[in-house]
């Protein structure tokens, strides 16, 4: 039977069970857009499928066992040493299995990958606003990610035990005790009663491989699931409006495509296990609450907790026989905070302060929302500020400068060092849009001179092409806040009153703060006559019926009824 | 980026000023318009050629698997080499392999697709509102109101009953954080050896010994909290009295008791700002440092903190000499060791 036959006899057999042939055709057909800066979410779900496979290898041989042992494996520098079954089961992993190694290695440089795609898929989804509605659900269920993604990691490189590890694992307890009224019952009932306990790793290790992972393939479904529906974002281009979607189809180029980046993933993955070592548990030896080596790290995902503990000055109060400990308990919690609460909120308090209301579906240029853009190179400053100082002990060995003063830096900088990011960013912003202002109002310098007849010297310029005009025009306009009927009354519309209402006055000046909008296109007059409408080719699922020009903003804004 | 062809590609080939008349609906651009010309069976030998590659190279990864055992640190360095290698290269092949394919044999395809408004029109709406209206009615929820009231009643407890099932996770902390293994008459034993120290033995100042009670060396319960470094100094350095320091944070520091023996001077090893062990020692400047967080505690004047994220100096274990000349502790500490917490006054 020919392969065509086969293929035939298959989906018929599949189809008169699930009736699918229509749904699954539109599937083939769907449109992807494309931009580098979409890969970085895939990046991540390749990451996530590669540590289920790695993870699931581990599990075959790794022991979650706090009974001590003696070690009479492979690797003779810790021969006859005590140690607990999880460490000795990890040394068994790396150098009693073949491929253990590869996979451990994997696994690990996947979890890092995966955090790192993470923030930078976070990060252009916030610059580029692609969180604005209908999306703001897709947003906090990536943070939701995000956080469960830092525990996840943070509970597997302590399985091992080793003695790095366990570091993080007593920091960890001693976090948790500084926590007011709560503080050591949560430590007791983590650890099984005192530190370090026997009950810790085998706690760890279920959380590990079953429940964090659990709620992350569910959260990630979710997440396809409502990009799906809700289709994906484009970047602003000729032919790209709000209300279509202008991209290759699933079937077969994404589908291709797509599979490709995953080995490319995978690829570079297998690289670096192969040749960039990571966590050698066996050169830190196993736990013991008493060792600790100088120059110890976390994995990079953790550094900005691990400064924001160092950054912290002392401060510790006794009260009523109790102990605020605020130098513990406020830089573990307040800076994570910050940043996550921060970011749930920020779609929403964006579309109170500007009332915008609409869909999106093109991204923004970042330099096209300056204020947005500021805040977070303003946050990212920050964050990676408390990051480097994560690593203070290391900077200062490398750089030859004082550990004192780099902290002391750090504690003045956290604070004076995103609003100084925030300035010179809008200001940056600004200037790029006055210069792609400047652009598309007297098109692009030829560096021809040209005599006119009266003798004047005139430099020529030629009209932006178009697909670039489209990309330089294609701005958002801030509809105005709403206004009071001024000629009836002073008394200012509902949502405008009141000291809240002043404050969402002021902020939405700040938020809206922008160069002005270009003029014209190319003074050619051709600036408003360009909409043309576009006929459909005839493919059900693939017409251009925008009557709109490239650069048209949003959908209408929709009357502010609810 | 790799994988990607550049829209840029399919655009340069629209005239420059198409945008003026009707462009064409879809841009359906082959790559190679003629499916069969020399560059595309030469493309498509450099593909095939890959996959053979890689093909070869999964065969070399289970060649390696089969040929190359572990069990020694080289063996597993070689094996960790030659499986790492052939199965990147593998991946690498196909990947390379795929995306020449797509980008230079499929031809170049550009769909546009209808959005639509993700709210429901208000028939849409109104319809399901009435459908949800009636199977509310049907399920009579709202008519019957002890019947609602008794349902959520009835699964309050169970829904409380996990946070009942977790309290045996672990005990109550009681006192246990208060006190240590330590007690009056416990020898210090070194970590390492397990053997008792004279201060004859411990002579050379400057130096620092990790010590353990008695009888709890192998107890890591017991070690998290009972660690403890000895300190030799010369004569002098060591400062006591109350109020070494101008502005010591804690009032239980205020004063630094002579509980020394020989210029030896015993301080609990765990942190007091997160429980690390505080396990390096400055000799010229006398500085106890934690490498966790950088902590920096004063050796000569009580481990009082001069810098870092540590509230509390570490604490001083009472130290002497039992009859055969061994250092013993001379009572507890006298206050709980290690991090702060909620119920520590």
């Amino acid at each position: 039977m020919s392969v065509e036959r086969a293929l035939e006899s298959t989906g018929t057999w599949l189809d008169d069970r699930l009736h699918g042939a229509r749904g699954v055709r539109v599937l083939l057909r769907k449109v992807f857009p494309d931009h580098w800066s979409f890969l970085l979410g895939e990046i991540i779900l390749y990451s996530f499928i590669i540590l289920l496979l790695t993870g699931t290898f581990l599990t075959f041989w790794f022991q979650p066992s706090m009974t001590d042992v003696i070690y009479h494996g492979s690797y003779t520098p810790l021969r006859g040493v005590r140690m607990s079954e999880a460490y000795a089961s990890t040394l068994n992993i790396s150098f009693d299995v073949r491929g253990g190694l590869l996979m451990r290695q994997i696994h690990h440089w996947a979890a890092d990958l995966f955090m790192a795609g993470i923030m930078a898929h976070m990060i252009r989804v916030f610059f580029t606003g692609a969180y604005r509605k209908p999306r703001e659900i897709n947003w906090l269920i990536g943070i939701i990610l995000f956080t469960l993604g830092l525990f996840e990691g943070l509970f597997g490189y302590s399985l091992p035990d080793d003695l790095l590890s366990g570091a993080g694992l007593r920091i960890t307890e001693g976090i948790l005790q500084s926590f007011p009224i709560v503080g050591t019952y949560l430590a007791f009932f983590l650890f099984g009663g005192p530190f370090p306990g026997h009950d810790i790793i085998p706690r760890l290790y279920i959380i590990h491989v079953l429940l964090i992972p659990g709620v992350i393939l569910a959260l990630i479904t979710a997440h396809l699931f409502l990009m799906f529906h809700q289709k994906h974002t484009q970047m602003p281009g000729k032919g790209r409006t709000n209300e279509n979607v202008v991209g290759a189809p699933m079937y077969p180029y994404f589908m291709a495509k797509t599979g490709a980046f995953f080995f490319f993933v995978f690829a570079a993955l297998a690289l670096a296990s192969t040749f960039a070592q990571i966590n050698p548990i066996w050169l830190y030896g196993p736990y013991n609450p008493v060792a600790m080596s100088a120059g110890s790290q976390p994995d990079f995902y953790m550094g900005m907790l691990e400064g924001a503990l160092r950054v912290m000055p002392n401060w510790q109060w006794v009260f009523f026989g109790h102990t605020f400990a605020f130098n513990v308990f406020v830089p573990a919690l307040l800076p994570l905070g910050i940043l996550f609460t921060g970011a749930a909120l920020w779609p929403f308090l964006e579309q109170w302060i500007t009332g915008d209301r609409r869909e999106h579906h093109i991204n923004d240029r970042p330099r096209n929302a300056p204020t947005r853009t500021a805040i977070g190179i303003a946050v990212i400053t920050g964050y990676g500020i408390l990051w480097a100082e994560g690593a203070n002990d290391i900077i200062a060995d490398h750089l030859d400068v004082s550990l004192y003063a780099i902290t002391w830096a750090a504690r003045i900088g956290i604070f004076v060092g995103p609003v100084i990011a925030y300035w010179i960013t809008k200001r940056i912003c600004i200037g790029l849009q006055r210069k792609d202002n400047h652009l598309v109002e007297h098109g692009v310098e030829t560096g021809i001179i040209r005599q006119l007849p009266g003798g004047e010297f005139i430099e020529e310029t030629r009209p932006v092409d178009p697909e670039r005009l489209a990309v330089l025009t294609a701005r958002v306009d801030h509809p105005p806040l709403p206004a009071g009927d001024t000629g009836k009354s002073d008394v200012p519309p509902a949502g405008m009153r009141g000291g809240l209402g002043r404050v969402r006055e002021r902020l939405y000046k700040v938020v809206t703060e922008s160069a002005p909008m270009p003029s014209a296109h190319n003074g050619h007059g051709d600036g408003h006559g360009n909409g043309h409408a576009i006929e459909g080719n005839g493919h059900d699922q693939a017409a251009i019926t925008s009557g709109t020009s490239a650069s048209s903003s949003p959908t209408e804004p929709e009357d502010e009824h609810s | 980026m790799i994988g990607t062809p550049a829209p840029a590609t399919a655009r340069t080939m629209l005239p420059p000023r198409e945008h003026d008349g009707p462009p064409p609906p879809a841009r359906e651009l082959p790559a190679d318009s003629d499916g069969d010309s020399r560059r595309a069976k030469k493309i498509e030998r450099l593909v095939a050629t890959l996959f053979i590659l890689a093909g070869l190279s999964g065969l070399g990864f289970l060649v390696a698997y089969g040929t190359l055992g572990v069990g020694s640190i080289t063996a597993v360095q070689h094996s960790n080499l030659a499986l790492g290698t052939t199965l990147a290269l593998t991946l690498l092949l196909l990947a390379a392999g795929a995306t020449i394919w797509v980008r230079h044999l499929m031809p170049d395809v550009e769909l546009t697709e209808q959005r639509h408004p993700m709210r429901s029109t208000a028939q849409e709406k109104a319809a399901f509102e009435q459908t949800f209206e009636e199977g509310a009615e049907a399920s009579q929820f709202v008519k019957r109101p002890l019947l609602r009231r008794t349902l959520i009643a009835a699964t309050v407890p169970l829904g409380v009953a996990p946070l009942f099932l977790l309290r045996d996770l672990g005990p109550l902390p009681g006192t246990s954080l208060d006190t240590t293994a330590w007690r009056k008459g416990l020898r210090l034993l070194v970590y390492g050896t397990g053997r008792p120290i004279t201060p004859a033995e411990f002579s050379s100042p400057g130096g620092l010994i990790t010590v353990g009670p008695e009888g709890y060396l192998d107890d890591d319960d017991a070690m998290a909290k009972a660690a403890v470094i000895i300190i030799k100094f010369r004569p002098g350095q060591l400062v006591f009295g109350p109020n070494v320091k101008p502005g010591a944070p804690s009032p239980a520091n205020l004063t630094v008791p002579n509980w020394t023996v020989d210029n030896i001077v015993a301080y609990s090893k765990i942190c007091t700002h997160v429980g690390c062990p505080a396990a390096l020692y400055e000799q010229t400047t006398h500085h106890i440092l934690c490498p966790c967080h950088q902590s920096t505690f004063d050796a000569t004047r009580g481990a009082k903190v001069l810098f870092g994220p540590a509230t509390r100096a570490l604490p001083q274990l009472p130290i002497g000499v039992d009859s055969q000349g061994y250092l013993i502790a001379t009572g507890p500490f006298n206050e709980p060791v290690g991090p702060s917490f909620w119920e520590r006054s």
